[in-house]
Parts: C-alpha cells; sequence; structure tokens
C-alpha cells in the first residue's frame, strides 16, 4: 500500500519539480550571498571606525596604552594561546578572546596591526579628542593634538588647534591639486613635446635629413619648451614650499611626540566626537575617493580610479574590435559560404575556440601580438624610438585585441543565429523590388539581427571584462602612471599600459606587503569589478530591448 | 434573360462578371514562354511549359497544390535562383529578350517584374520607408520624387486615405489587408512592367481580399498580372486568362470565361467542378 503511494508520488512529478525549485533557490541564495558578502566586508572598510584607548596589562609585563580601531575579534582556546608562549593564566574559562586592532602609527611602532588578549584590556575608553590621521605615507596615526605650527612657529595649541589644523588642511589640498595639474598636465605635456622632438630628431637622423637648418628648427622648439619648464619648475618649487608651510606637532598613546608636515595629511577627524550623520557625510566622502582617486602606498590606499577607467576603456575597445570582426565572419559564414563539411567544420573550430583557457589567449596574445606584430610594427613605424618599444610591449591595445579573439566566438555563434532567424519572405521582399543580395544584407537583414548581435556582444563583454590571467601578459599593470587617455596628441594611447580592476583584486590581496590593510581594499574592489560589468551588460541589454521590440513583429 | 450554361464548369454570372469575348491570339505578349523545364536537383518540377502572357491583361494560374504554379510563377523573376539545386532549362522572354541569359542584371530583372508574396511582408519600417525602398535601392533620394513617389503609389494601392496620416509610423502597425497593400505599393512604386501576385489574399480576411481584388482589377490597366491562386473563384473574378497546371505541365491554358464554363480537358473540368483537387 505504502509503496504503491510512493510510486505514485514518484510518477506525478512532484519530485521533479522539488528538485528543480531547489537547484534555482541554490543558485539565488548563491548569488545574493556572494554579492552580501562582498558588500559588506568591502563597504564597511570606509566607515569611520571609533577609536578605542584602553590599558593593555600582560602579566609580567609593564602595562601601557594601547590606542586603535578593532577589527575583528575570534574566541581562540586557551591551550593554543598558551602555546604561542603567551602569559596565559592556566585556570580560567577554556576559550579566551583575542582581538585585532589597527594601532596605525607605523613610523614609530613597529607594526600596525597587533593582536591582543581582550582579557588583558583595562578601562577601554572612547576619548573624544583622540584624532585620526589619514596620512599620504606611513598609513593612519592614530592620537592627540598637541599644536599646528607655521614655519617651525606655534600658531595655534589646546583647544584652538582643531579648527586651524581643518582649515589648514583644507589649503594644503588646494595646493596639492594645483601641483597635480601642473606636474601631470604641464610638465607631462612638455616632457611630451620634448619627447617628440627627440624621436622626430632621431627620425632625421635615420634618414639622413638632419641637416643644419632642421637640426636649428629643433634646437629653437627645444629652446622653447625648456623655458616652459624653467617657469613651470619655479612655479612648482613656489607651490612645494607653501605644500610644506605648515605642520603639527601630535602626541601618541605613550606620550611620544612627532612633527608631521600638514601636507602629508588627507583627512584630520575625531571619530569618537562625530555623529552618525557626520560619519555617514564622511562615510560617503570616503566611498567617492575611493571611487576617483589615485591609489596610494603601493595601492592599499587610496583610490582605484585609474583600475577603473582602465576596465572600462579595454572592454569598450575590445567591444569595438570584436563587433565587427564577429559580424563579418558570422554573414560569410551564414549568408555567402556555401554549406557543407567544410562551413560544418569551421564552425566546430569557432565554437571550440570558446572553450580553449583564457591563459593560452595570453601567450598567443604575448607571443604573436606583442612580439611578432607589435614588434613589426615598430621597425616599419616607430624606428626611431627603437630600442625602446613603442607597440613591442604589452599593451592596451594589445590586451583588448587579445580579449577580441578570446570573445570573438561568442559573437559569430549568437549573429550566426540571428541571421538565421530572419525570415526568407523578408529577404524575398527586398530581392523582389530589385535589391541586389549585398543591398537586402545591409538595409533588411543586418537591422534586424542586430539584437542578436547585441546579444553576442553582451556575452563577450560578460567573458572578457571578468577576465584577469591573459591580461597578466599583454598589458596590465599594477601600477600605471597615466591613464591612456588624456590632452596629448594622439590623445588615446593605445601603446600604454594600463590597470584593471581584476589584476588589481589579485595584486592588493596577494602581492600587497600589507595584507590586513589590502583586505577590505579587496573585497570593495570586487563589488566595483562586479557593478562595472554589471553597468556595462545592462546598457548593452537596454539597446538590445530598445532593437527588439523596434524588430518584435517579426519573431513568428 | 438567357440563362448561362454551367453544366460543365462553375456559374459565372452568380460571381457578377460580365461576359468578355477574349483570344489569347489577338493579345500583344509581355511574357513568351517557347519551352521551359524545371529541376529541384534531380527532380523535376516543370515539364516542357509553352505559354504566352498577355499584355496588361490578368492571368490566373490554378491548381492543386504542388503542381508548379508558383514555381512557374517564381521562374519570371528567377525568384527561383534562390533556391539550392534549382536548374531551369529553356528561355523565358520579357518582351523578346531570353531573361535567363548569361550575366542578364537579374535585380534589374526583378524590379521590372515586381513580386507580392502570400504573406504580408512588410519591412519593419515605417510606411513611408517601406514604399521607396526601391526607389532609394535604385539611388533615388530627393525628398520631394519620393514624397510624390510614395502619394502615387499608395493611391495606386488604394491605401492612402487610411494610412496617409501615419506614413511615419512601423509598417508592422498596419492590418493584414493593409499590409498587403502596402506591400502592392511598395511594388509598384518601382513602376514595374510585371507583377506577379503568388496567392496574395491567402492569408487575408474576405473584406481585405475584396479590396485587393478590386485593386487587381483597378491595376491591369496599366500592368500585366499573372497572380496565382488557390481559389478558382477568384480565379473567375479576378482573371481575364487562366491556365489550370497539374504535376507541373499546363493542361488547359485560354479565356477565363471559357476556361471555367467549357473547359475542353476532362481533368480541368474535374479540378474545378470539385471533384478533384
Amino acid at each position: 500500500m505504502k509503496q504503491t503511494s510512493l510510486k505514485r508520488w514518484f510518477n506525478s512529478g512532484a519530485p521533479g519539480v522539488w528538485l528543480s525549485a531547489g537547484a534555482v533557490s541554490i543558485a539565488v541564495i548563491m548569488t545574493i550571498g556572494l554579492l552580501a558578502v562582498i558588500a559588506v566586508r568591502g563597504l564597511g572598510h570606509f566607515w569611520p571606525a571609533d577609536v578605542i584607548s584602553a590599558q593593555y596589562d600582560v602579566p609580567g609585563q609593564e602595562s601601557h596604552v594601547l590606542v586603535g580601531e578593532l577589527v575583528q575579534s575570534e574566541q581562540v582556546p586557551r591551550a593554543r594561546l598558551k602555546a604561542a608562549g603567551l602569559p596565559v593564566p592556566d585556570r580560567g574559562p577554556e576559550f579566551m578572546t583575542r582581538d585585532l586592532f589597527k594601532v596605525g602609527n607605523r613610523d614609530i611602532s613597529p607594526s600596525d596591526f597587533n593582536w591582543v588578549i581582550g582579557e588583558w584590556l583595562k578601562d577601554p575608553r572612547k576619548p573624544a579628542e583622540l584624532m585620526t590621521l589619514e596620512r599620504r605615507e606611513w598609513g593612519n596615526f592614530y592620537g592627540y593634538l598637541v599644536n599646528v605650527k607655521e614655519d617651525g612657529k606655534v600658531v595655534a595649541q589646546g583647544e584652538a588647534a582643531w579648527p586651524q589644523l581643518q582649515a589648514r588642511i583644507e589649503r594644503v589640498q588646494g595646493i596639492s591639486d594645483q601641483l597635480d595639474d601642473l606636474e601631470k598636465g604641464e610638465i607631462g605635456a612638455i616632457n611630451h613635446g620634448i619627447e617628440r622632438l627627440r624621436l622626430r630628431a632621431r627620425k632625421l637622423e635615420l634618414n639622413g635629413e638632419l641637416d643644419a637648418a632642421a637640426q636649428a628648427d629643433m634646437a629653437t622648439e627645444r629652446a622653447e619648451y625648456d623655458a616652459r619648464y624653467k617657469d613651470v619648475e619655479s612655479r612648482l618649487g613656489a607651490l612645494h614650499a607653501e605644500y610644506n608651510r605648515d605642520s603639527l606637532t601630535a602626541r601618541d598613546a605613550n606620550g611620544k611626540e612627532i612633527e608631521i608636515s600638514i601636507g602629508k595629511v588627507v583627512h584630520a577627524y575625531q571619530p569618537n566626537a562625530m555623529g552618525t550623520m557626520t560619519k555617514l557625510g564622511f562615510y560617503f566622502q570616503k566611498l567617492w575617493e575611493f571611487l576617483s582617486d589615485d591609489p596610494r602606498e603601493a595601492n592599499t590606499e587610496g583610490g582605484i580610479f585609474p583600475a577603473i577607467f582602465g576596465t572600462v576603456m579595454m572592454t569598450l575597445i575590445m567591444a569595438v574590435i570584436v563587433t565587427p570582426f564577429g559580424v563579418l565572419a558570422a554573414v560569410y559564414l551564414r549568408e555567402y559560404a556555401r554549406q557543407g563539411v567544410m562551413t560544418r567544420l569551421i564552425r566546430i573550430a569557432v565554437n571550440n575556440l570558446a572553450g580553449v583557457p583564457a591563459i593560452v589567449y595570453g601567450v598567443f596574445g604575448l607571443g604573436f601580438f606583442v612580439y611578432v606584430l607589435g614588434g613589426s610594427l615598430d621597425q616599419l613605424f616607430f624606428p626611431e624610438a627603437l630600442p625602446a618599444p613603442t607597440f613591442g610591449t604589452p599593451g592596451l591595445l594589445w590586451a583588448s585585441l587579445t580579449l577580441a579573439l578570446l570573445a570573438v566566438p561568442v559573437v559569430i555563434v549568437a549573429t550566426e543565429e540571428g541571421l538565421a532567424r530572419i525570415p526568407l519572405t523578408l529577404r524575398e521582399g527586398s530581392l523582389a523590388l530589385g535589391a541586389t543580395k549585398a543591398e537586402t544584407l545591409w538595409k533588411i537583414v543586418l537591422p534586424m539581427a542586430s539584437p542578436a548581435m547585441m546579444t553576442g556582444l553582451i556575452l563577450a563583454v560578460a567573458r572578457a571584462a571578468g577576465e584577469v590571467a591573459p591580461l597578466m601578459l599583454v598589458g596590465v599593470v599594477k601600477m600605471a602612471p597615466s591613464l591612456p587617455l588624456d590632452g596629448n596628441y594622439p590623445y588615446l594611447h593605445l601603446d600604454q599600459k594600463i590597470m584593471h580592476l581584476g589584476f588589481h583584486i589579485y595584486d592588493v590581496g596577494f602581492q600587497s606587503p600589507n595584507v590586513e590593510a589590502a583586505r577590505p581594499l579587496v573585497y570593495a574592489t570586487a563589488l566595483l569589478l562586479v557593478l562595472v560589468i554589471a553597468l556595462l551588460n545592462l546598457s548593452a541589454v537596454t539597446i538590445r530591448n530598445r532593437l527588439r521590440d523596434k524588430y518584435k513583429a517579426f519573431e513568428d | 434573360m438567357q440563362h448561362e450554361p454551367h453544366a460543365h464548369g462553375i456559374n459565372m454570372s452568380a460571381l457578377g462578371r460580365k461576359r468578355q469575348v477574349l483570344d489569347l491570339a489577338n493579345e500583344a505578349v509581355a511574357l513568351e514562354v517557347p519551352g521551359l523545364d524545371l529541376f529541384y536537383g534531380e527532380k523535376q518540377a516543370l515539364f516542357d511549359i509553352r505559354m504566352n502572357i498577355p499584355k496588361q491583361r490578368v492571368t490566373s494560374f490554378i491548381g492543386p497544390s504542388g503542381c508548379g504554379k508558383s514555381t512557374l510563377l517564381r521562374t519570371f523573376n528567377r525568384m527561383n535562383d534562390l533556391v539550392d539545386g534549382c536548374r531551369v532549362q529553356g528561355e523565358i522572354k520579357l518582351y523578346g529578350h531570353d531573361i535567363y541569359t548569361k550575366g542578364e542584371d537579374v535585380a534589374e530583372l526583378r524590379r521590372r517584374v515586381g513580386m507580392v508574396f502570400q504573406k504580408p511582408n512588410p519591412f519593419p519600417k515605417t510606411v513611408y520607408e517601406n514604399v521607396v525602398y526601391g526607389l532609394r535601392i535604385q539611388g533615388v533620394n530627393k525628398k520631394r520624387v519620393l514624397d510624390e513617389a510614395v502619394e502615387w503609389a499608395l493611391r495606386g494601392a488604394a491605401l492612402w486615405d487610411e494610412v496617409k496620416d501615419r506614413l511615419h509610423e512601423s509598417a508592422l502597425g498596419l492590418s493584414g489587408g493593409q499590409q498587403q497593400r502596402l506591400v502592392i505599393a511598395r511594388t509598384i512604386a518601382v513602376e514595374p512592367e510585371v507583377l506577379l501576385l503568388d496567392e496574395p489574399c491567402s492569408a487575408l480576411d474576405p473584406i481585405s481580399t475584396l479590396k485587393v481584388e478590386e485593386l487587381i482589377y483597378e491595376l491591369k490597366s496599366k500592368y500585366t498580372i499573372v497572380i496565382v491562386t488557390h481559389n478558382m473563384q477568384q480565379a473567375a473574378r479576378v482573371s481575364d486568362y487562366t491556365a489550370f497546371l497539374h504535376m507541373g505541365k499546363v493542361v488547359e491554358y485560354g479565356d477565363t470565361d471559357t476556361l471555367f464554363t467549357n473547359p475542353t480537358k476532362k481533368q480541368t473540368e474535374d479540378y474545378i467542378t470539385g471533384r478533384y483537387g
């Protein structure tokens, strides 16, 4: 009796429904969980955490004051701590608390992250006047403000020092922006000009046309650049002097005083004195800095704008290359090639190409694009720059091209499917009006297949934008000094190396000298990478849906 | 009034049609088929077709499914070229010129011999762009010329009054009958000499069918029209001449009245009286 009802249950199909629904829920939970984890861990980093000050009494040692942010707390067996050589008393509960504190002050203390035993922390307080200094070098400083100096003379101390400090940080920020403009903009342009001049001279020399007139010409131009440089240099000197004018004296938890130039300070804030709204404002300011600033301190501090820019730029160039290439190939395969064994073989080959591991494309890109193609380009068009390579070295163009190669099968397959779906009656309608096959293709078939092409492009972007392994070989670096797009001719520098979010995650997470400091950035960058790819995809999906609406009536 | 004999065919007067006296021998010839065979791969689909399509008349092809009437129609503008493995032997002369000559400009031929298909197939563009499609292909881009052509062609296809306010809306929003008339307008916009209609009403409702039929009647003063139809009443209503095809052969070809009221072949009589097919 029971067996038959079980059998009936199986035959009803209910187990299948349960299984498939279960599979869907697991997929959904995993996706949401993944996003939640990286979002929480990454975004939490920018919150201005309270700074704790406490007496740290290690049995048998002199007590000292510990100041820092509590990063992490965990329960550890007493025996393990004892085995690690800590003076843990034999009696007591089995587990003890172990806290990770970010104590900063890397310039005066041995390490900026410390593990401490929670039970030995006495009298934890959050003094309102405790400040956090975010610095351009040496990481955060935690301590108390003593005074503010101008040209070495004290201008404010005690209560009055804090507003003075804020005003002076703002002033220095303005100077810093000017310095950036000068260094990146004007000096960059001058260097660029001088370099082009040098290359021109070398080219003329190679061609044997470097005569006196040309030399004189170039000498005057060079003199112009030199004069401009002198001018900029003097302005730079003045700005630097202004920049280093102010300094502050700070006292750390144990009474040691140090002097810090205000030019080195990015932010100064007293987190314990901040209300929730102030903290929220500060949070978004930090978030924005993360998105818009250059990285500092071996990528463990500051923003990741160059990496975002590089990723988007590379993906866009990839899309520009891969779309026409894939579409043309699909058009030939579907519309012109005679369907037979050969086309079937080509199709199989194309489909298999999509399954080749990405690193293989990287190796190919390095061997063929960079060395063979780039090397030949250098020989042909940039002999004056040799032996320094122009295109014969990894760069943006080769990274995009390698990714395009990696993604082209997807575009071909999707476009072919789209072409196959265009009804024959429409092609005939066009042909019957005296259009040739090519005209029919251009005016009717390709526009109608455009949603399919967009689908291919979406898949290509999804596949290429998240790729890291091949990029390490063909053009992505840890730190690129300038963006591939700027105001110097030819504006888009395809030969430049770029930064990339995917590689940035790897670099910050695994190659960083300061793992503890970098960890939240890994999550934040990962979240951003997901967002950037989602955004790229979303825009492509929007375009595709609009195209689909236009041609919807024929989807039957 | 004398009752017309219809013992051997269908009642023509019931279709509201006046008796005409027509004779193929007196007509000017637009398309001349002096003997044509057509093969799909190894299989022969048309056998020794010999017929003359008269100028500025409506000629209809009737016959059971698979008899080759559409295939024959498609040889007139070489639409069969698109079919893999299709091979034509013999010739077809359009005003004396063999359209199967080597090096024939097929695109130009198709402009001169326009075609309307079974299912309305407007392009996913605006009404306006549909009509001017053929002209743009020919390189006509002057707005004034195109505007005039659109009005002229849409009036010619009896569609102007219905769509003149929505010329720049998508053609896909029109009804099936309007779409089919739009396709006819699109075809006559390039001023063809011959119009081939391949079952143009089979996907339309009765009222739209009536409108298209009226249109065909109007158009024959300007164009030579060849229509393939499944519907014998339709053939009887609109055409001057009718050919009955069976198994890839022309069984009987003559003026419509005679063919329907007094067929000479037994096969024809069986088909039109519904005993067969």
